[in-house]
């Protein structure tokens, strides 16, 4: 075959890269070839930009069972159990065709999960997108939504949390990262290994059809004016097939058929064939004639590029063959042997008769590219005129109100500024999104959506999980380093004020274009930030995902780390709500001895979640929540507002003097904590010993939110008038 | 005194209600698989919720070929306790054990919350452990649970008695507030709000629990 420029570049392969593939072929590779290289080296799979950065996160931990490199991280939590998580992007996908890329990114990760023998007991996303009032957003909002909700509810994971951001950056380009999480006893874990020569290699799920080809490699280049024409490389979701898979997969392992397994994610049947042979050090031998396929005449380069959905390859004992087959067919799946594992560490494929595809399994998955590529620090960081109210990006009708407020801030009506502030797009309640996702499936969901961190609890154990996403992306872009490390801070905090020990982490890292050298400055600051917080925090990272070439016609989002934070709550009796709980419990601040913006002391950080942490399990704090974006004033409304459980409760506060009041209301300041408690002298002690600072603001109840400043009342409303501001402030806006 | 709770392909509520019954009131249960053909030695069958069948076609409407449901159905005609929790109910409907149909949400999105259900009857094997008027905090998650039946149904629903859940402020459309209905046999209950999500007070509610229990009640007086 001759192998021409326009044919490397349309398989996004350089000159040098492409020298290497004949130097490990010793020979001109042939198109099916030069398909399986072009996605098993992309950006998506390889990690090409990434890999040198990636080695400086901390990784390994007491708790950790499993670290990245499978395809999810595992962590023990006692009692002989072990959870399976991972989040995972589907940005472009998503932007394509919002539906089907949001819903093929749930199927996707979920099947991280169970092939390792977990079942998934929650799933979380964080969302990101441009202003609400844009067209084109609504569609993708309501498109994205819908596809995470077709999927989950179908294939009956709670989705218990996550986030929903809008900003301008994301206008062109939507984050959708999707998280799930799975539980499985410690013994039992299964992983993506083709051992035993002359075993079986079995082909599980649906047909293979041409759908979703060379979406690992659409995912690792940016958008043009013609993002739509890659429609066709979007694949489609059917999740009553994956629940099938889900139940026949676990089936099957319980009963100890299963030597090896891995879902056919990105790249498909080459990317599950070459990895799970590279582990093991073995080769895999592929007859493509076998495949089940749903179209005609599809080529080799097809059927091993093809994306379809819900597929997994497995490899069973020899002997056990039969009984593989049995399982799937009672779920009503197809289950054919397409291979067999051999001792050449090739992988070798074989389609009518030929071989059209003969490479080392390692070369494929192990010795891709690595680049080292040039950084250098933006000539200047993006404006900071919303460093004190972060909630501002990307709502730019109520940004002038509020800098207005920030610089005359003696003649202004709070009431009407607290109100916008909670009715404003990245303020207020998520519920029209999380109403239309299951949250409660599972019967297990302790705490759903809307709470700090999202619980469930264990069944068979007095434990639960809390699990938490967090990126905030405008402060990461205005300082990636001090960003990231605010990510891993507030991520452990979500986790500490519902209860628990946050134990690990996995992250899914959304950037624009790599071979922008302001993108890999930022990448290498984020790392060397989140590597600092997780090792302060002892929350090793345990896998994720890098998601680059996030731009769209030469712009580039802001950096985007997302934190997905795991950790265990040790007795469901310290389960502790971020709502107030009942009328006359004191309202404390609790806070480190600087009052820091954009930034954390991790130190002291660190020493104000011990403080939470041992004051809960002590039983001295009724509930508890986290200061955000949105500073005091937000946080103790939130903590107000009504939820199933009970009726809306009021406050009276005393806000502390310190900036002004605008800022001292709305201002987003690090490391803070309100507790309730009817300890408070106890608390306050406590905390003084731990060498923090902790405030009396005043007391929980009544029908009024009155937070009153140097003797003044500076906000003085009916709770019921401000709680439906926030939660109008979504639906009003889509 | 022995439940089962079916599992078709797709269900997802099973295991909850299997968990309900075992760990939550104590009592035997098994799983039975769709394409049984017998549903001998059990003494109620529980339809689980989820999306049998993917929900392709019509909810329910594949299921209720299934096997196990004419097997159910002769169960039911003999006074057996069957009890179908949203898919449940969508599948009593669709293979006519129950009147009327259930069709997608007003609001033309799946909705997924907790709500207040009046209970409108104690005199059934499902809410003798309730009196009549009690509010009880239950979840839904469905995305067609907007109840329909045409006007002589409905008229004989409600001369008999046969409502016996009412949501106090209608999510989905449901005509006359439905949420729940029994059989003229008042031994075939559907309902579309989830007590097994709303067993246990550490989940909001234990609510739930007192249905599973009233058919304990009327499995022990039997």
């Amino acid at each position: 075959m001759k192998v021409s420029d326009e044919l490397l570049s349309q398989h996004g392969i350089t000159e040098s890269e492409y020298r290497k593939i004949v130097g490990i072929l010793k020979r001109e590779p042939t198109l099916t070839e030069l398909g399986i290289f072009s996605v098993m080296w992309s950006e998506h799979c390889s990690y090409k930009s990434s890999r040198v950065h990636l080695r400086r996160l901390p990784t390994r931990g007491p708790a950790v069972l499993q670290g990245p490199g499978e395809n999810a991280g595992i962590i023990d939590i006692g009692d002989g159990l072990a959870v399976a998580f991972k989040i995972e992007s589907h940005n472009h996908p998503s932007y394509i065709e919002p539906f089907q890329g949001a819903a093929t990114g749930v199927g996707g990760i979920l099947r991280d999960i169970f092939t390792m023998g977990a079942r998934p007991i929650a799933a979380m996303n964080s969302l990101r997108f441009g202003p609400p009032k844009d067209v084109k957003t609504k569609h993708i909002v309501e498109g994205v939504v819908g596809g995470i909700a077709f999927y989950g509810n179908c294939f009956g994971v709670p989705t218990v949390g996550g986030e929903v951001v809008f900003s301008n950056c994301y206008t062109q380009n939507p984050l959708v990262n999707a998280f799930a999480l799975g539980i499985f006893r410690k013994d039992q874990i299964f992983y993506g290994r083709a051992t035993g020569v002359g075993n079986p290699v079995i082909y599980v799920g649906a047909k293979t059809g041409r759908d979703g080809i060379h979406g690992a490699t659409m995912a690792s280049a940016g958008f043009g004016e013609d993002a739509g024409a890659k429609r066709p490389n979007v694949q489609i979701g059917d999740p009553f097939m994956e629940k099938l898979l889900l139940e026949a997969c676990l089936e099957a392992m319980h009963k100890g058929l299963i030597l090896g397994i891995q879902d056919m994610g990105a790249a498909g049947l080459t990317c599950s064939g070459c990895e799970m042979g590279a582990r093991a050090g073995t080769g895999v031998e592929m007859e493509l004639d076998h495949v089940p396929q749903r179209e005609q005449n599809m080529t080799a380069y097809e059927i091993m590029l093809s994306e379809s959905q819900e597929r997994m390859l497995l490899v069973a004992d020899k002997s056990r063959e039969k009984e593989v087959f049995e399982v799937f067919h009672k779920w009503g799946l197809d289950a054919v042997t397409v291979g067999r594992v051999t001792a050449d560490g090739l992988l070798r494929v074989r389609h009518h008769g030929e071989i059209v595809a003969e490479i080392p399994n390692k070369a494929l998955a192990d010795e891709g590219p690595v680049y080292q590529r040039p950084l250098m620090p933006p000539a200047s960081a993006p404006g900071g005129k919303f460093d004190l109210y972060p909630f501002l990006d990307g709502c730019s009708s109520l940004a002038g109100v509020f800098l207005e407020a920030d610089a005359n801030p003696g003649n202004q009506d709070y009431n009407r500024l607290l109100k916008l502030a909670a009715g404003s797009p990245n303020l207020a309640c998520k519920q029209w999104v999380w109403e239309q996702y299951d949250h409660m499936v599972q019967s297990n969901t302790m705490m759903g959506p809307g709470s700090d961190a999202a619980v469930i609890r264990v069944k068979g154990t007095k434990k639960a999980l809390a699990m938490t996403l967090d990126g905030p992306g405008y402060r990461i872009a205005r300082h990636p380093r001090e960003g990231a490390k605010l990510a891993v801070a507030e991520a452990c905090r979500n986790i500490v004020c519902s209860g628990g020990r946050p134990l690990a982490a996995t992250n899914c890292l959304n950037f624009g274009n790599p071979e922008h050298p302001e993108v890999m400055w930022q990448f290498s600051e984020v790392v060397d930030g989140m590597s600092e917080a997780c090792n302060t925090f002892d929350t090793p990272v345990t896998g994720g995902n890098v998601s680059f070439y996030n731009e769209t016609l030469g712009e580039d989002i802001y950096p985007t780390p997302v934190i997905g934070m795991v950790g265990v709550i040790e007795d469901l009796s310290l389960v502790t709500p971020s709502s107030f709980v009942d009328a006359g419990d004191a309202i404390l601040l609790v806070e480190t001895a600087q009052l820091l913006n954009g930034r954390v002391d991790l130190e002291e950080e660190k020493a104000l979640q011990n403080f939470v942490a041992d004051a809960i399990r002590r039983r001295l704090v009724k509930s508890a929540h986290d200061l955000s974006e949105g500073g005091l004033a937000v946080a103790i409304a939130e903590s107000c507002f009504s939820n199933f459980h009970r009726k809306a409760e009021g406050a009276e506060v005393e806000i502390p003097s310190r900036n002004g009041v605008c800022r001292d209301l709305f201002g987003d300041y690090t490391s803070r904590i309100i507790l309730t408690t009817t300890e408070p002298r106890e608390l306050r002690r406590s905390a003084e010993n731990a060498g923090l600072a902790c405030l009396d603001l005043g007391k929980v109840g009544g029908r009024l939110l009155i937070l009153k400043y140097e003797g003044h009342r500076a906000v003085d409303i009916a709770i019921n008038e401000l709680e439906t501001a926030w939660r109008q402030g979504l639906p009003q806006l889509l | 005194m022995k439940f089962g709770v079916v599992i078709f392909p797709g269900s997802n509520c099973d295991h909850d209600c299997y968990y309900v019954i075992e760990s939550v009131i104590g009592k035997p249960v098994e799983f039975i698989w769709h394409q049984d053909t017998s549903v001998q030695g059990f003494d109620a069958i529980v339809l689980p919720g989820g999306f049998a069948y993917g929900d392709y076609l019509r909810t329910g409407a594949l299921a209720r070929f299934s096997p196990v449901m004419s097997a159910v159905g002769e169960f039911a005609q003999q006074g057996g306790l069957v009890i179908g929790i949203c898919n449940g109910f969508q599948i009593l409907c669709e293979a006519g054990l129950l009147p009327g149909a259930l069709l997608k949400n007003v609001g033309m999105k799946y909705v997924c919350k907790y709500l207040q259900l009046r209970t409108e009857t104690a005199q059934t094997p499902f809410t003798n452990a309730l009196s009549k008027g009690q509010l009880l905090h239950i979840p839904i998650g469905h995305g067609e649970g907007n109840y329909f039946a045409d006007a002589e149904t409905l008229k004989r629903l409600e001369d008999n008695g046969r409502v016996v859940f009412r949501y106090m402020e209608n999510p989905n459309g449901s005509i006359h507030d439905i949420a729940g209905i029994v059989n003229g046999g008042r031994n075939v209950l559907g309902m579309m709000p989830h007590p097994d999500r709303s067993s246990e007070a550490i989940l909001g509610s234990a609510d739930g629990k007192l249905i599973f229990e009233s058919m304990v009640n009327a499995l022990v007086t039997k």
